[in-house]
């Protein structure tokens, strides 16, 4: 492998992060290891299981199919980014725990990012648009029943406001 | 049930808030200062014996410490236990001198980062003389089959016939039979959290720390053992949240080595597998199985007695995996009266992928094989399966009702909870929806299943499948401390998996003591601060757990009204308790509060009664309200004590030009006694309900001929999504244990254990009409498409509809 080192810029959660990476340094593992933003989980390091999902310019990405240096000049929002600036939980994260939409949390994050963007981009889903948006995370506990109830309950209460 | 205050009232999770704001602790999250990084050389082999092995090009690479291989690993530490009676089976996580498996680890390289130490494991040179394998299970039954492990002398296990009833009589009598084979495929639990853990030695303590993503009972015991260490040497922290496991995190052969390293190298040492490494050489697939089913029973619908031999093929290792033929036994005739059963489990080896524990330890195969019998007997008799199935089940005013086996079970009300389960689903309505579809040219079909969840487990089998264990004991305990600001914590001693067991004690403990359980902390004691637990195995926890954190409880209120008559001179039968304040009765005004109790206890020695230790905490150890015993010489035994039912009913579609199934309805009718938490009951029900239609339709661990996995990704290895897995519904019914505190039963299994009898039985009412059927899982689309193929070529479609 090269030792050589690559500097990138990259917005997370709202703050300006440089460093100098090796190329082949995932973005997932150097928010993990190096920013220890441990919220973002892998589970399968190939794309299909969903579990390091974060937002990227607003659009869910998995963060273990994308080099840190890809992110370079973009902004990453992760689940430690989702809370409302006061630091209470937002309402999607608050309806999680309103309907029990997780067990052992390990897909939560990846969950939460993908129905965050939905509900940014579909304030009003059909329980079909949840499905689909979900559709490319894994979740072994819930059998999303009420993983869905939660993204309605979100949505719900969001309207209402 | 509404003489409760907190107990199966909708109450949110203490555990939800950590994990939506990212903020859970898993044992990759672990970072210990300095701390280096395990990667794995596997066999690209199914079985070979290993000629030689060359490290000095990996140990040079960048970064790395060290290249260990199975000659020192295996000459210093112990072979990790067997469940049975095999000794000659022995297992270590490096292959010594041969390996058995595909995937079987061969050296692990630590180095500064995971990166490294993978690069490095790629240097390692090993020349391999390859053996003969065997990988189909009835081959390996052969006489002339490779064997997996000679010295052992067969492929075979453990084999035994029970027979339980006058099973050749009830045959020979009976007005008709029926007999099939059903094939459960190898398929697991695979949690979206791969097994990791993570140890540090400290030379000047003794003791070699672990934090790891673990699921099971006595691990910090036999981790001790493996590495010839004393039991107090070996302190493992159940402060990790597990990211699933539902059985099958049990990285006994991970963290031996990663002890052995860490204590080794005096560094702290984590390994987290990949997916492949989880996949193929992680020791955690499930249950492989076919089963001969025979049935006899008259005209009258009424079945007169079982035989089922089970084969199931547990790989290259067995670990507790045979023992995964033994708990079955305690619901071996279903929720049915069957007065004679004769059972045959064989365990046996082949060169795959060992099994590990999965969801319901057994039962969920054995439950579709039992299922599927009796849709068979109904389709053979003519007979309405709902009927069939009310005709045969224990009826309310049975139980307490022994079965063949000798098991007890406590309660239940099975013909009310399919009749919910029916009236749920709109029955008459489904069936108009499956025919509508039918005339309109699609394939449909309904499915029923019924199941038990034995909960409250005492883990019996083990005596059961070898008589050199005489283990009888199988409690768990809870610690309650009372603090000086009167603060109430509860302590446990195991990790969770997303069970919830915080929420459990915590609403236990707000119970009996009327506080509020949101006020109330709970914590895991680490393995040499803990009492003795048997981990959350076999839906154990809502009454093993909530037993003895029920228990403590009651102490600790027994304490504070001892400290009130002591102080009030009068006799404690003149007190009540009420909201945590202990006052005379009929006199509201005379009391003491709770802080004043506890400043009593805590404080003031002077005003405490003789007997009554200062400080405030209670322990209480439960073991299983049945007991324990050894079986009998026909091997009856009881071994779960309660023991939940389920209804599923199930609407299937089938495409019959791609095989493609769609689940248009689902009910599950639910009666686990009293629920603790409802939204935790029904969350773990809907989620084993996805993981049954993953074993029932899309989940294999496939192998080649030449035993290479074949589905080592996500790619091939197919979880469902919530594309897959429709609506669910529940419906509850309460049938309370009269066994338990509360009257409540396990919850955790249900789901899995049903969800894959109703849909193959579905599958099968779809394709009924055709003349075809499958009783292989999983039903592939592929599997499916060909059946349908194979009946066309018989009778055309449009003639079957």
């Amino acid at each position: 492998m090269s030792d050589t080192l690559h500097a990138v810029a990259i917005e997370v959660n709202g703050k300006r992060r440089e460093a100098r990476v090796p190329a082949r340094l995932s973005l997932v593992d150097w928010l993990r290891e190096e920013l220890r933003l441990t919220g973002t989980h892998v589970g399968c390091e190939h794309g299909i299981c969903g579990a390091c999902s974060v937002l990227l310019d607003g659009d869910p990405v998995r963060s273990c199919l994308m080099y840190t240096v890809q992110a370079h000049g973009h902004r990453v929002t992760t689940v430690e980014g989702l809370a409302r600036p006061d630091g209470s939980m937002s309402a999607l994260q608050d309806s999680f725990c309103e309907t029990h939409a997780l067990q052992c949390g390990y897909c939560t994050p990846g969950m939460l990012i993908a129905a965050q963007a939905l509900l940014d981009s579909n304030p009003d889903p059909t329980e079909a648009q949840i499905r689909e948006a979900i559709g490319g995370n894994l979740c072994r506990c819930t059998g999303y029943q009420q993983i869905v109830e939660a993204v309605q309950l979100a949505a719900e209460r969001t309207k209402a406001k | 049930m509404s003489s409760f205050r907190y107990i199966g009232k909708k109450r949110r999770t203490k555990e939800d808030p950590r994990f939506v704001s990212g903020r859970g602790r898993y044992v990759a999250d672990i970072a210990l200062p300095g701390m280096k990084h395990v990667a794995l050389v596997a066999s690209p082999h199914a079985a070979a014996r290993i000629a030689s092995i060359r490290t000095d090009a990996a140990q040079a690479a960048p970064g790395v410490l060290c290249v260990l291989t199975g000659d020192e690993f295996c000459a210093n530490t112990d072979s990790l236990a067997i469940g049975v009676d095999a000794p000659k089976v022995t297992r270590w996580a490096l292959a010594r001198g041969v390996v058995r498996y595909a995937g079987e680890w061969v050296a692990a390289v630590v180095a500064d980062s995971r990166a490294l130490a993978e690069d490095a494991a790629e240097l390692v040179e090993v020349e391999y003389e390859p053996l003969p394998h065997v990988i189909d299970p009835e081959k390996a039954l052969g006489e002339d089959a490779p064997l997996v492990h000679p010295a052992h002398g067969s492929n075979v296990l453990y084999r035994r016939k029970f027979v339980w009833g006058p099973v050749d009589e009830a045959f020979a009598k009976a007005a008709d039979k029926i007999a099939f084979r059903a094939v459960w495929g190898r398929s697991s639990t695979v949690p979206i959290e791969t097994f990791g853990v993570a140890a540090e030695w400290n030379a000047g303590t003794g003791i070699l720390d672990i934090w790891a993503s673990i699921q099971m009972p006595k691990f910090p015991d036999q981790t001790a053992r493996a590495l010839r260490l004393p039991g107090n040497a070996v302190r493992v922290h159940h402060d990790v949240d597990v990211g699933g496991s539902y059985g099958a995190k049990r990285g006994l052969k991970h963290t031996v080595l990663v002890g052995y390293l860490a204590k080794k190298l005096g560094v702290p040492v984590r390994l987290i597998e990949d997916r492949l490494e989880n996949l193929r050489g992680g020791d955690m697939q499930g249950p492989d199985r076919f089963f001969d089913m025979e049935v006899a029973f008259g005209r009258d619908g009424i079945i007169r007695a079982m035989k089922i031999r089970a084969v199931d093929d547990v790989g290259a290792y067995a670990g507790r995996s045979p023992l995964q033929l033994g708990k079955p036994v305690t619901a071996i005739c279903g929720p049915y009266a069957i007065p004679a059963i004769e059972y045959e489990p064989i365990s046996l080896m082949t060169n795959k992928t060992p099994q590990e524990a999965v969801r319901g330890f057994g039962q969920s195969p054995t439950n579709f094989a039992i299922e599927r019998a009796i849709d068979r007997v109904a389709r053979q008799l003519g007979m309405d399966r709902i009927e069939l199935r009310k005709k045969n089940f224990i009826r309310k005013d049975q139980f307490p009702y022994t079965i063949p086996s000798g098991s007890t079970y406590d309660s239940g009300d099975y013909h009310a909870v399919l009749d919910k389960a029916l009236a749920a689903i709109d029955y008459p309505s489904l069936v108009r929806a499956r025919d509508e579809a039918r005339r309109s040219g699609r394939l449909a079909g309904i499915g029923i299943s019924t199941c038990l969840e034995p909960s409250g487990g005492n883990s019996a089998f083990e005596v059961l499948m070898n008589p050199k264990n005489e283990n009888t004991t199988w409690m768990d305990s809870c610690l309650v401390r009372v603090d000086l600001s009167g603060a109430i914590t509860g302590v446990i001693n195991n990790s969770s998996s997303g069970q919830g067991h915080e929420s459990l004690v915590s609403t236990v403990l707000g119970e009996i003591l009327e506080r509020d359980p949101a006020s109330i902390r709970v914590v895991r004691a680490d393995s040499l601060a803990a009492l003795p637990s048997n981990s959350p195995v076999g839906s154990r926890m809502a009454i093993m757990l909530g037993g003895a954190a029920a228990g403590a409880a009651k102490t600790i209120k027994e304490t504070l009204v001892a400290i009130a008559a002591h102080n009030f001179e009068c006799s404690p039968e003149d007190l009540e308790y009420r909201d945590g304040s202990v006052g005379v009765k009929g006199a509201p005004s005379k009391k003491f509060t709770w802080d004043q109790l506890v400043e009593i206890a805590h404080r003031k020695f002077h005003k405490l009664p003789s007997g009554i230790e200062p400080g405030l905490q209670a322990k209480f150890v439960w073991q299983v309200p049945t007991g324990g015993g050894l079986p009998t010489p026909e091997g009856r035994i009881q071994i779960y004590p309660c023991y939940a039912f389920e209804a599923h009913i199930v609407l299937v579609e089938i495409d019959p030009d791609t095989g493609k199934p769609s689940l248009r309805k689902y009910v599950c009718g639910h009666d686990c006694g009293v629920m603790i938490n409802p939204d935790i009951v029904h969350g773990m029900t809907y989620g084993g309900i996805a993981h049954g239609i993953g074993a029932a339709l899309y989940e294999k661990f496939s192998y080649t001929e030449e035993g290479q996995l074949a589905s080592g990704t996500f790619m091939d290895y197919l979880i469902p999504s919530a594309m897959e897995v429709p609506a669910l519904a529940i419906v509850d019914h309460c049938t309370p244990s009269p066994l338990t505190t509360f009257g409540q039963k396990g919850s955790g299994e249900a789901g899995y254990l049903g969800a894959p009898a109703a849909i193959a039985n579905a599958v099968n009412d779809a394709l009924d009409p055709l003349g075809a059927a499958v009783d292989s899982l999983p039903m592939s689309h592929l599997a499916i498409w060909k059946a349908i193929g194979g009946a066309r070529k018989k009778r055309p479609l449009k003639d079957a509809a």
